[in-house]
């Protein structure tokens, strides 16, 4: 290894989790198992990305690798949305969509103006960010949608049944549960630099970049990740509101019951 | 988002005629998974007066309300309105026509005057006209409708409703969460409305309300249709609507006048 970090630095900074592991037991919270199989855990998911990342990098490999991985990656994101949040029918295949439509609008604006050049060395490391975060905010928006449906059924049908058609009668629902989803990243956003560093910055100062570099590419990702986010998000939320209501403007059984 | 979308196409409304029932259920039956709500209800609604469906709670009282205007479709069988089936109806065109009052008072996120104009309905002066019309001062147009009392908000609630100019209003249980003098006022508004010709659909578990304001009654009892027929007819069976009711099962006497449950 030619990085700062060698592996006897890995073995050392495993020191840290031990020394959580001793509060854990002193403390007696009980989590000593868990922050131990969280850290192996960590271990064995980052030396795979490790190893599948230096298949794809190699030299000579064609890009078609990468955007195969962009597409795993899509693809087990959208099953992990599914997860958790069970209930919504068909959420994983929408929002595994919407990712997709995501990267497409992103990437093509920071590779169409040229701000990365496009190899696999970028192709990867800005979808997977990209796909990291806004998977987060996609549960946080299923959820919130769920959430408000179920709280405000009444609301919703009373709209109904002033004839108002379901897209009108969701709209004010689905535009707190968008709110609701975009703060956080909006806070992260405002709150970058002052109250903390993100991980991309971290690790390009760490790597050696000068901080001026440093600071421009973790701008552009904050950018890709908020674009991201509000573009993911709002293609959910439509198409939240197919899955919840009927063509005949009827809330879908499987809500309406939920009381 | 936000958006008015009319793309459900649907035939014509029917034009109202007196001699035809305005809602008919035929054969229908309504399920939610294993639990069966409502089955083989055969019932006409004749197309004026005040119509008053009595049941215990869990008889199915409220899912009937909600198949007038395809808030919900039945499992099975066919929901009439004036005739017509009403999945070939428009069916926002058949909720403008079927105005409908919640149990609960739902006001929404807002002042009076946008409650009102939910109905799509928007002119003040006819939110003036409306708020005098459901007996509440004008001066409350502009007030967050989270701030009024429970029979406040409930007359909003039929103000915004009575906007769309509805051809029949259907109240479930409208007075179940007010107190006494605000029952008595809403089934005087509700009356009202029938003298300007719009026939009431009243769901109720009140036998007291039944006497105070039904033309005719329907009891339903587990689920399906015990009697009815005029109200003078219903009172005259043998032991009255009460035998009618405890026929229905062993909770099925109606609660006495002064509870009020909130959930029906």
């Amino acid at each position: 290894m030619d990085g700062p970090v060698q592996v006897l630095g890995v073995a050392a900074s495993g020191l840290l989790v031990a020394l959580a592991v001793a509060l854990s037991a002193w403390a007696g919270l009980g989590l000593q198992r868990s922050l131990v199989g969280a850290a192996l855990r960590a271990l064995v998911q980052l030396a795979l990305l490790g190893l599948v990342l230096t298949a794809i990098l190699a030299p000579g490999r064609p890009m078609a690798l990468s955007w195969l991985w962009v597409g795993v990656m899509i693809g087990f994101a959208g099953w992990t949305v599914h997860r958790r949040v069970p209930s919504v029918p068909r959420l994983g295949w929408l929002s595994a969509a919407a990712f997709t439509a995501a990267a497409a609008v992103t990437l093509g604006v920071l590779f169409g103006a040229r701000v990365f050049p496009v190899d696999a060395t970028t192709i990867v490391p800005l979808a997977g960010l990209m796909i990291g975060n806004t998977m987060t905010a996609t549960v946080l928006l299923s959820r919130r949608v769920l959430a408000e449906f179920t709280d405000k059924r009444l609301e919703i049908e009373a709209r109904l049944a002033l004839a108002q058609p379901s897209t009108q009668a969701a709209s004010p629902y689905l535009r707190e549960a968008l709110r609701t989803a975009l703060i956080p990243q909006i806070e992260t956003t405002k709150a970058v630099g002052i109250i903390f560093l993100p991980g991309a910055m971290v690790g390009l100062l760490l790597a050696g970049t000068s901080p001026i570099q440093a600071v421009q590419v973790q701008l552009v990702v904050m950018y890709l990740i908020l674009g991201s986010v509000a573009v993911t998000t709002t293609i959910v939320a439509l198409g939240l509101r197919r899955t919840l209501f009927t063509p005949a403007h009827q809330m879908r059984a499987t809500l309406a019951s939920t009381q | 988002m936000g958006a008015v979308d009319r793309r459900e196409a649907g035939a014509d409304l029917p034009r109202p005629n007196a001699s035809q029932p305005v809602f008919s259920f035929e054969g229908v039956g309504v399920s939610f998974g294993e639990a069966r709500v409502l089955h083989a209800l055969d019932v006409a609604v004749p197309a004026s007066g005040v119509t008053v469906v009595l049941g215990r709670s869990g008889s199915g009282k409220s899912t009937l309300t909600r198949l007038c205007n395809r808030l919900l479709d039945p499992t099975s069988g066919v929901v009439r309105f004036r005739g017509v089936d009403v999945t070939e109806l428009d069916v926002l065109a058949l909720r403008r026509a079927v105005g409908m009052v919640f149990q609960r008072p739902t006001v929404f996120v807002g002042s009076v005057a946008d409650n009102l104009a939910a109905s799509g309905v928007v002119d003040r002066a006819s939110h003036v006209r409306m708020l005098g019309r459901v007996g509440l001062d004008p001066g409350l147009l502009d007030q967050d409708a989270a701030t009024l009392s429970g029979g406040e908000s409930q007359r909003v609630c039929l103000g915004r409703t009575l906007l769309m100019r509805p051809q029949v209003l259907v109240a479930d249980e409208p007075t179940a969460s007010l107190d006494e003098p605000a029952t008595r006022e809403l089934e005087v508004l509700a009356c009202a409305a029938v003298a300007d010709g719009v026939p009431v659909l009243w769901v109720t578990h009140d036998l007291a309300q039944f006497d105070r304001i039904a033309d005719h009654g329907v009891v339903l009892g587990d689920g399906t249709v015990i009697a009815s027929g005029s109200a003078t007819r219903l009172r005259a069976a043998p032991g009255g609507i009460d035998a009618l009711l405890r026929a229905a099962g062993p909770d099925a006497a109606p609660n006495d006048l002064g509870s009020r449950p909130a959930e029906g």
